[in-house]
This record gives C-alpha cells, sequence and structure tokens, in this order.
C-alpha cells in the first residue's frame, strides 16, 4: 500500500464518537412484552420502536442497533422499517405534536384556512417545530373523523369542527 | 324499541356508546358471546362458514369479496398447522370513518367476531392491526380483551372445549398502504409495508407464510349476529334493496347539515342517505359532485343520487361502492383542487415500490398544481389521461395507483372543461417558451 494511500484512511478512532446509548429498563420490560405477542421478534419491531418513542420523543439514531439486537434483525433492516412509517419520528420534535389532516372530507370542510391559521399562530410551517420546542405541526391522512371537519390531532386528543379564529385558544390548553 | 329489537335492526351499532362501552357483563346481558358459546359448543368450523356464505356477508373494507368464500379457502383439517385472523382495522381511505365507531363503541362486538371467526378457520392467534391514531379504540379494545381472557373466552381451552386461541391489538405508526391486505401482513411482521404479489393469496400463504384471513372491522362485526339470528334473517336486512345481505353503515361528510354514519340495509339509495339522514347539503351550497366511498372511488353525479348503494349497483354506474361512505363536494368546489387535494395524497401514501405508482402520482400532482393556477399547457389534459391508463388495473403492482386514477379519470370526464381552463391562454403564461409548430 503506498503512503498516500494510507495517508488518506479513515481511522476508526478519528471518526466522530457515537452517544453512548443504552435501553432503559422500562423499555427493555416493554419491548420484551410486546416480543410475546408474536411468534416472530420481528414483528415488534414496530411496536418497540414506538415503546422508545413514547419514552423519548423520537428515535435517534443511536437507539436502532440495541433495539434491533434485542428483536433479532440486524440494525440495516430496523432502519429501513424505522424510516418508512410515518408516524416513527427520527429527528427531536415538539412538547406537543399537532397532526392536521389535510385530506379530502376535511379538505372540503376548510382544511387550507385551518393551516393558515396554525401557521401563523405558531410561526412555522408544516414539518417544523417551534424555537421553544413547544409544538412540531405534521400533516396527517384522514383522522377517519370526516363528518366532524376539519380535524386534527394534538398528541393524543382529536378536535373536530375546527374554525381559524378558534386555534389560538385551542393551543392555549398545551403548555 | 328495545335494546333486543334494535339489534334485530342494527345489528351493528344498537350497542354503540361511545361515552361508556358496554363492559363484559353488559355485553353478556345484551346477548354477547351467546354466538361464541353456541360455535363453539354445538357447530363445526365449516358450518360457521356455510352460515357466513349463506349470509351473502360481503366484505365492508371496500372490495366486497363475500367474506364466507374467502374464508372457504383456507385448508382445514388436523394437519394444517397454524392459521392467523387479522382484523383490517386501519381505516385510513380518505372520506371514511365507520370502524373508529364500531371499536370506539362496541369493542366487545368485534372482540367476539375475532374468536368466532377464529373458531371458523381453526386460526390459533388473531390480530387487530389497528392504525396508531386510534387510541381511544385501542385502550377500548385491550381492556375488552383482557375481560374476555379472564372470562376463559379467549386464551387456553376456551369454553372447556380444549381449543387455544389468543388475540392481540397490533397498532401502526402511519401509510395508508398498511390498509392493502398484503402490505399490511408486511407491517404486522415487522416489514415495510410494500405489497406482496398475488397469489398465492393470503388465505393459503399469509403471515409468516400460513394461512391468514384478513378481514375489515365492519365485515367482522356482523358474524356473532348472523350465528345469533341466522343466515336468512340477515339476507332479509337488506329488505329487498340489494341481493347483498345485512345493513351496511353509510355516512355523509363534507359541506352535508347533518353529517355522521348511519346504519341502513344495504342498498338504500344515495339520496336517502344524503337527505333523509344526513339532511341534505347545508344552506346556501349545492351538489356538485360526490365520491361513493373513499378518495379512491370514481366520482358520480347528482343524476346518480337514485342509485342503491350496492357494490353491484354503484360498480355498473362506473364507479365503486368502496367503504360506502359519501363525501360530498358542493358547488363552491374546482374540481382541479379537489382532485390535485386527493392525488396528492395518494403521491404522498405511494410506499414506492413500485415505478408507476412512485413517479407518475407526482407527475399527475405537479400537471395539476400547474392547472390549478392557470399555468398549465394544452397537452397537459391528454397527458393526465394517458396517466390513468399507465396508472391503471394490470400496469402496477397493486391497487393503490389505480384506485388513485379513479376520481381523476372521473373528474376529467365530467368536469373537462375545469381543467381546460387551467390551460395558459400564452406561453408566457404557461412559463415556458414555446417552439412554433408548423401546421
Amino acid at each position: 500500500m503506498s503512503t498516500a494511500n494510507s495517508n488518506s484512511t479513515v481511522k476508526l478512532s478519528d471518526l466522530p464518537k457515537a452517544q453512548p446509548f443504552a435501553l432503559t429498563e422500562t423499555e427493555r420490560h416493554e419491548i420484551e412484552h410486546e416480543l410475546g405477542h408474536y411468534p416472530d421478534g420481528r414483528a415488534a419491531s414496530i411496536g418497540a420502536l414506538k415503546i422508545v418513542q413514547q419514552h423519548r420523543g423520537w428515535v435517534p439514531d443511536e437507539a436502532i442497533a440495541p433495539i434491533a439486537e434485542m428483536i433479532g434483525i440486524s440494525a440495516a433492516e430496523l432502519e429501513g422499517v424505522a424510516t418508512f412509517y410515518s408516524l416513527i419520528y427520527r429527528r427531536p420534535v415538539g412538547r406537543h405534536v399537532i397532526k392536521v389532516c389535510d385530506s379530502i372530507s376535511c379538505f372540503l370542510t376548510g382544511y387550507e384556512e385551518i393551516k393558515t391559521s396554525l401557521e401563523k399562530n405558531l410561526g412555522i410551517g408544516m414539518g417544523q417545530t417551534t424555537t421553544d420546542n413547544r409544538f412540531t405541526l405534521l400533516p396527517i391522512c384522514c383522522l377517519g373523523a370526516c363528518d366532524k371537519g376539519p380535524t386534527m390531532m394534538i398528541d393524543d386528543d382529536l378536535h373536530g369542527d375546527l374554525t381559524p379564529q378558534g386555534i389560538s385558544t385551542l393551543l392555549e390548553k398545551y403548555a | 324499541m328495545s335494546l333486543e329489537q334494535d339489534l334485530l335492526v342494527k345489528p351493528l351499532t344498537a350497542r354503540v356508546n361511545l361515552a361508556q362501552p358496554q363492559d363484559l357483563k353488559a355485553y353478556e346481558a345484551s346477548g354477547g358471546y351467546v354466538a361464541l358459546r353456541t360455535a363453539v359448543k354445538d357447530l363445526k368450523p365449516q358450518e360457521v362458514q356455510s352460515k357466513v356464505k349463506e349470509a351473502n356477508l360481503r366484505g365492508r373494507g371496500g372490495a366486497g369479496f363475500p367474506t364466507g368464500v374467502k374464508w372457504s379457502l383456507v385448508p382445514m383439517g388436523p394437519d394444517s398447522g397454524a392459521k392467523y385472523v387479522v382484523c383490517n382495522a386501519d381505516e385510513m381511505e380518505p372520506g371514511t370513518f365507520k370502524d373508529r365507531l364500531l371499536m370506539e363503541g362496541a369493542p366487545h362486538q368485534l372482540v367476539e367476531a375475532m374468536i368466532v371467526t377464529a373458531f371458523a378457520v381453526g386460526a390459533c392467534t388473531g390480530y387487530i392491526f389497528l392504525r396508531g391514531e386510534y387510541v381511544v379504540a385501542a385502550e377500548r379494545l385491550n381492556k375488552a380483551l383482557a375481560e374476555a381472557r379472564a372470562a376463559g373466552l379467549l386464551g387456553k381451552n376456551i369454553l372447556g372445549s380444549g381449543w387455544d386461541y389468543d388475540c392481540f391489538v397490533h397498532t401502526g405508526a402511519g401509510r395508508y398502504i398498511c390498509g392493502e391486505e398484503t402490505a399490511l401482513i408486511n407491517s404486522l411482521e415487522g416489514r415495510r409495508a410494500n405489497p406482496r404479489a398475488k397469489p398465492p393469496f393470503p388465505q393459503i400463504s399469509g403471515l409468516w407464510g400460513r394461512p391468514t384471513v384478513v378481514n375489515n372491522v365492519e365485515s367482522l362485526c356482523n358474524v356473532p349476529a348472523i350465528l345469533v339470528n341466522g343466515s336468512e334473517w340477515f339476507r332479509g336486512l337488506s329488505q329487498g334493496k340489494s341481493k347483498d345481505g345485512g345493513t351496511k353503515l353509510y355516512g355523509v361528510s363534507g359541506r352535508a347539515k347533518r353529517t355522521g354514519v348511519y346504519e341502513l340495509p344495504i342498498g338504500t339509495s344515495a339520496r336517502e342517505i344524503l337527505e333523509d339522514h344526513g339532511g341534505g347539503m347545508k344552506d346556501g351550497y349545492k351538489l356538485k359532485c360526490w365520491l361513493p366511498g373513499g378518495a379512491s372511488t370514481d366520482f358520480l353525479m347528482p343524476e346518480h343520487l337514485d342509485l342503491a348503494m350496492d357494490f353491484d349497483t354503484i360498480g355498473q354506474a362506473g364507479s365503486r361502492m368502496g367503504t360506502g361512505l359519501l363525501t360530498v363536494v358542493d358547488d363552491k368546489q374546482n374540481m382541479v383542487s379537489v382532485v390535485r387535494n386527493l392525488e396528492e395524497f395518494f403521491a404522498r401514501e405511494s410506499c414506492g415500490w413500485c415505478t408507476p405508482c412512485r413517479d407518475g402520482l407526482p407527475w399527475s400532482v405537479k400537471i395539476l398544481m400547474a392547472l390549478e393556477r392557470g399555468q398549465g399547457r394544452a397537452e397537459d389534459i391528454a397527458q393526465l389521461e394517458r396517466l390513468t391508463r399507465y396508472l391503471g388495473p394490470g400496469r402496477t403492482f397493486c391497487a393503490h395507483a389505480p384506485g388513485a386514477m379513479e376520481p381523476l379519470q372521473s373528474a376529467l370526464k365530467f368536469f373537462r372543461s375545469e381543467f381546460e381552463a387551467g390551460v395558459a391562454k400564452t406561453p408566457t403564461e404557461a412559463g415556458v417558451a414555446k417552439t412554433p409548430v408548423a401546421a
């Protein structure tokens, strides 16, 4: 091997160190419970990712390998799953996640005005988080509450019959 | 009307109580788990299958495949090994809000249905594949499953019969494509929700390669009542309005006066659903067109309102009944914008597995956006028409893109002038310099 080549070789020790990461006892316990529902551990992939997300707000890159190990699949395979599903967050989100339905029934009953009102009230666009980390704004497909359109969810709460004027009062409830 | 009488007319929703759903005791007091007891004690699995087949119950998830026939394709017998029942509770079809009602309002009904169905096909485990956003439904179903397990209705040696079966709620993490049954199976196995090639059909090789039946929530919830009251009673529920059996959860959303879900005889006319139950359009709005059952169905016009809402009739009119919940489009809407909204949804939700769907749907959105801004090109409409063919049935891996083309092709058929109005009058407007073409 030439000197030039060995000079350009990146040494493992030069790479930035990954943040130390370990699943908590609670997370491990909950994932174990989830694994018990299936004859094949892989089926607990999404459940396990959701457990970690529930505790940490999102799924950091460092969490993938330890989860994959518990489930018995490769980290690459779990990464493929974790990046496919829209409700697995791979970036930090705010304390409250707003999911605004943009599907047809809500579109017909005033989604655009609700979206504008939310963006104005929060000072952010779709896919963004407020600077105080209070809210993340995301679009979501049909929430199955079309009779109450326009609708959205804030965390686990469903809100229907929204009006652009009512948005600021509604947001006040989420500190 | 007493609950007992009500259950004979509206078997699906008579028990629904969203504020406080029946617990095990109340459900049993109203005739719950009688179907399971009857099946386990007096019937053979094939007899349960026959009763459902004779009831003319067609799948309520959108495709309308006869439920009993679906079950009859599952290999039976002592050597048939591990088999699974999966409930498709991934309700995500835009404009559809019926399964939520059944799961939040009467969770034991679905739990009993999951056990009876498992008995009918000899399954060892069941999964309710529930979309992650339905948190209330998840909580209530888990509670109902725990109650059933504690009472010996679920788990080992069910009702002393020697049959073991357990059932779990599996919650998803988004993506509309999970509602496609083979994508759902991949998702349930912990994979990306790409659809699988058919055949083999899930009844032969589904979850973990084993025979699996996948049924929609509403289809399943009919099963216990069929066993208790009989196939003939169930066929009669349609009151001669359709040759299909049963009631159907219909509904209306959009700018109508009394939007909601209503349980009516299958085959009830769209006019009765919209005008009598939905209260008609809101004051100041007129009906422009309507989707019979979700985003992936062809638009129908006001003159189609007198059609019976069943699979065959709506199919003959050039659309599909789909999930049976009407989305009404009012006269203040521009059809290019409406279709752009629909196609944006389908483009975003494509799993990306096959090229026509992954690339064709965003292409349609791009064209529709240009037309919406009045910057369309003369050839855009012909291009949209080509896309409806290139993304149509047989050209893609699953039904996602063909479904997406249904509202587009029908909007082009009925409202062509609105699309033409989006074509730029001058090349500058279209944002492109055009080379003059010799005549």
